[in-house]
């Protein structure tokens, strides 16, 4: 003290050893090297959160993203056109070297020997399934004699074989001839169609970089060349050369998909309300049938009761025989609006060119997107991204899950989702409640916490198989037995649905909320039960009144913390009601409206799937990342919900306390 | 056992020394008469304690407490902290009930009826006391809903009965002028000593018979303490009123009578007047003029 003061006072100086000594002194008794530790703990903590959310999307914001379209030209002469899909570096054998031409040989070599024997390659996605049974082409830079980007290749979605990339040759629409069925003759209406084409080809007239073909079976023929013994099912209007042809895409392209859509439609939800009547009318015969067997069982088959039975049995076969026959009325009507779509549809044809030289002709419902990836400005590739993340969230899958849309996934994760929170809420307050304010303390109740706690640490797979043995086999099996035995043997709710599912998130995330419930009841002030107490409420009424919504924002928490919990379990799911492609969502427009027994998609399952049981692992591979991202995007959303309705209680309860 | 009486009060340090033996016999466990002033005989009691005892768990916590309370006055319990002046104050709307292992005897009547008798309930008898505690718990609610909580709980749902409670009781607590403009407002963005008045008009709220006070004062600051000492001298006369302090001066200034504790039993108990300017015990003496305690 004394020395300091001097030392300050009369402005000598200062001893930097002494005082150095007893600052690192200072420095251990303030606990400065735990503080150390705890900031290299944080950091780690925050690396590993930020590092995956970083990673996941880097790797999943990409993967929609439309890149251009590369044309490789190989020494050995193959020709590949596609889009990189990603690179790396490897050691070519030497006998890959030898196969090349003297020239690039000694090329290879120069680029080994600067890269210590490390070749770099390229994973081409070359699509075209159908002609090449490849989705893919690794494609080393020494092997490559030509590379170009062709202003003209166009990148193809497809419905069915993945995507194609290729050149467009023509544009073909075709006009049907009348087939003139009233005619028997075959002769006759041969000539008369034939007439129908020449009128059809004159309307048509004559434009530039058009011409007119007359289709007749295989052969399309210009009309002078046409023989007069010929079918001519259609007249083909062709616009020869890319631009062209592209242009007529583009033209034509949106009806048809919009016809596309209404096809899909019919097929989706008129047929399902045609077969949903049907199965009900169905299911009545069958019930009439069951109810008379069972009469006869107890009373005989003589019985007033059995012959009661059996004239309704008939009456509801008589009832399901005029259904039947209206269905099957109703399905052909439906049946021949398709077919009347898919042969408009089939008037519009795109030629292309693969880079090998294969001709292909594509039809236009056949596309679901298609761009020339060489050719694209800035608002062009953004507009794609933008139409391609609309079908990511918002289509069905298709193509085993490898294209289009999450849509029923993510829908299923979230109707899961807000079932267990229903679900798992009311039963843990309570449970809570009772633990906290009404038990007794005393080693029991303290068991029972313990015991709850532990249920928290339980390997999820194991609810699972409860959920499996108990829910569906157990509890499902008797609904069916009571509710549904009509349908059996096919079960109703006795095989994994949504409801047993939220059921067995329910359970998993129930030690979560009433762990959080108790606490959050721990934390009201005594004092404000007393007051409630003071003024003459009874226990419940003061648990009502004042602990609960007190206590609200709590138990908010502990339903955050089970919906992130709940949201993105998967195992059990396995077992319980997740499958890999959903025919219908647990929630429509038939009666009932919802389903809790059906099986639903999820979007961890739905991972799974992807990464690891579809054929085209490559072509899947960034979909898992996109796919990820979203399952984040959805939980953190589900969570942010929460959390905003949580702050809004705490702002209510807790102001202005002093 | 020595009793000692008024007169030795101030003759000096041998005396006292002498007289000292009380609070010490009374710390040994030994029974000590409560030394009663005979201007209590003349009040008419709202309520009456015969030989009341209290156990937590095994501990006793009051002695043998007999006691009345008078109708419409004020009445202080003092002495120094855990002399069971707040178990006492809980015991009389059985507030004690909630806690785990307590036990009781000896009875507490208010008019004739028993309090601790097995058939009255609990509910019941709370809802004729008002009670304002130590630190203001307002309810997370609004200042409407908090002031009619006592009635909402009985089912009450006229909106004009309502209303008429909320703005007496308010101007009871003589609270009406600072909030009715926010009477949707949370209670909880209150001041303090608003807080503690809100609570004050919800123990009025459903007309008591009498008012419980557990230091109604002790979290607040001066001015605030001021605006609850004038209510105090408001409600006198209108309501029975049994406040716990810590205060010499709360108690002087706002009590018409003064009981002084310590250690679970009543040690003397008297006019306020009398207690602070001539207690008949040396201890009570000791203790209002801040010699120990």
């Amino acid at each position: 003290m004394s020395e300091s003061s001097t030392n300050s006072g009369g402005g000598a100086p200062r001893r930097p050893g002494g005082r150095l000594g007893r600052d690192s002194a200072a420095l251990l008794a303030h606990g400065e090297p735990a503080v150390w530790l705890m900031g290299v703990g944080l950091v780690l903590a925050l690396a590993m959160v930020l590092g995956l959310l970083g990673f996941v999307f880097w790797q999943g914001i990409g993967t929609l993203w439309p890149t251009p379209a590369t044309r490789v030209t190989l020494h050995r002469g193959a020709v590949y056109l596609g889009e990189v899909a990603r690179d790396d570096r490897f050691q070519p054998a030497e006998a890959v070297i030898e196969a090349l031409p003297p020239s690039a040989i000694e090329r290879a070599r120069a680029e080994l020997d600067a890269n210590e024997g490390w070749a770099h390659r390229r994973l081409i996605r070359t699509g075209n399934y159908e002609l090449t049974g490849e989705h893919f082409q690794w494609v080393s830079d020494f092997e490559i004699a030509q590379e170009e980007r062709p202003p003209w290749a166009l990148v193809i979605e497809r419905l069915t074989w993945g995507r194609f990339y290729g050149e467009p040759t023509a544009f073909q629409l075709l006009h049907y001839t009348d087939e003139f069925a009233e005619t028997s003759d075959p002769a006759e209406r041969r000539r008369l169609r034939l007439e129908h084409a020449r009128r059809i080809a004159a309307e048509l007239g004559e434009a530039p970089g058009r011409t007119i073909r007359f289709v007749a079976g295989p052969r399309w023929v210009a009309p002078e060349e046409v023989s007069p013994n010929a079918t001519v099912a259609a007249v083909a209007e062709i616009w020869e050369g890319p631009a062209a042809a592209w242009a007529q895409f583009l033209r034509h392209h949106g009806a048809v998909r919009g016809r596309w859509e209404e096809r899909r439609r019919l097929e989706k939800y008129d047929t399902g309300r045609i077969n949903h009547r049907k199965e009900k009318a169905r299911l009545a015969l069958r019930r009439r049938e069951i109810a008379l067997e069972r009469i006869e069982m107890k009373s005989g088959a003589e019985s007033p009761a059995a012959a009661r039975a059996r004239a309704a049995l008939e009456l509801a076969r008589a009832e399901y025989g005029k259904t039947d026959r209206e269905t099957e009325a109703e399905f052909l009507a439906v049946r021949s609006k398709i077919a009347d779509l898919n042969r408009e549809n089939a008037r519009f044809r795109l030629a292309l060119v693969t880079a090998d030289g294969r001709n292909k002709v594509i039809e236009l419902a056949d596309i679901v997107r298609a761009y020339p990836a060489n050719q694209l400005t800035w608002r062009q590739r953004l507009a794609i991204y933008g139409s391609r993340w609309r079908e990511f969230l918002l289509d069905d899958p298709r193509e085993a899950n490898m294209e289009g849309g999450v849509f029923p996934a993510i829908f299923g994760t979230v109707v899961m989702t807000l079932i267990m929170s229903l679900m798992v809420v009311p039963f843990g307050v309570l449970a809570a409640l009772y633990l906290r304010e009404y038990a007794k303390a005393g080693p029991l109740i303290s068991s029972v916490r313990i015991a709850v706690n532990n249920l928290a640490g339980v390997p999820s797979i194991v609810f699972g198989v409860f959920g499996l043995g108990f829910f569906s086999y157990f509890v499902g099996r008797g609904i069916d037995e009571l509710f549904f035995a009509e349908k059996l043997p096919s079960p109703t709710y006795g095989t994994g649905g949504i409801l047993w599912a939220s059921l067995t998130l329910a359970l998993l995330t129930l030690p979560v909320v009433i762990v959080a419930t108790e606490e959050a009841l721990a934390a009201v002030p005594g004092s404000m039960r007393e007051g409630s107490y003071a003024c003459g409420a009874s226990k419940w009424q003061t648990i009502r009144r004042i602990v609960l919504p007190r206590a609200m924002p709590g138990i908010m928490t502990g339903m955050i913390l089970a919906m992130a919990r709940g949201a993105g379990e998967v195992a059990p799911l396995m077992l319980v009601g997740a499958v890999k492609l959903a025919p219908e969502l647990p929630v429509d427009g038939i009666f009932p409206y919802l389903h809790p027994e059906r099986s639903f998609m999820h979007l961890g399952f739905h991972i799974y799937d992807l990464g690891f049981q579809s054929q085209n692992s490559e072509a899947a591979k960034p979909m898992v990342f996109t796919t990820t991202l979203l399952l984040i995007a959805i939980i953190a959303a589900l969570n942010i919900t929460a959390i905003v309705v949580r702050s809004r209680l705490r702002r209510r309860f807790q102001t202005g306390v002093f | 056992m020595n009793l000692t009486i008024a007169e030795d009060v101030g003759t000096g340090p041998a005396a006292r020394r002498e007289n000292g033996g009380r609070l010490a016999a009374v710390a040994r466990g030994e029974t000590v008469p409560a030394e009663v002033h005979d201007a209590l005989a003349r009040e008419t009691p709202a309520l009456t304690i015969q030989r009341f005892n209290l156990w937590y768990g095994d501990a006793q916590a009051l002695h043998d407490i007999s006691m009345i309370v008078p109708r419409g006055k004020v009445t202080a319990l003092v002495g120094p902290s855990g002399c069971g002046k707040s178990t006492l104050l809980r015991s009389v709307n059985r507030l004690n009930d909630l806690v785990d292992g307590v036990r009781i005897e000896g009875s507490m009547r208010i008019g004739d009826r028993e309090i601790y008798d097995r058939a009255v309930d609990a509910i019941e008898l709370r809802k004729r006391m008002g009670m304002v505690f130590q630190k203001s718990n307002p309810f997370p609610m609004s200042i409407y809903e908090n002031v009619v909580y006592p009635l909402r709980i009985d089912g009450e749902r006229n909106r004009r009965v309502l209303d008429e409670v909320c703005e007496r009781s308010l101007r009871g607590a003589a609270l009406w002028d600072e909030v009715k403009d926010r009477l949707q407002d949370s209670a909880l963005g209150l001041s303090g000593g608003q807080q503690q008045r809100l609570c004050i008009a919800r123990a009025i709220a459903a007309e008591p018979e009498m008012l419980l006070m557990d230091e109604p004062c002790s979290a607040l600051d001066p001015i605030a303490t001021n605006k609850i000492e004038d209510l105090i001298d408001q409600l006198r006369g209108a309501y029975t009123i049994l406040i716990v302090t810590h205060n010499m001066q709360q108690a002087a200034r706002t009590s018409d009578f003064t009981a002084f504790m310590y250690l679970g039993r009543l040690i003397e108990y008297g006019p306020t007047e009398a207690i602070f300017q001539k207690p008949r015990l040396i201890e009570t003496y000791d203790y209002v003029t801040g010699r120990f305690g």
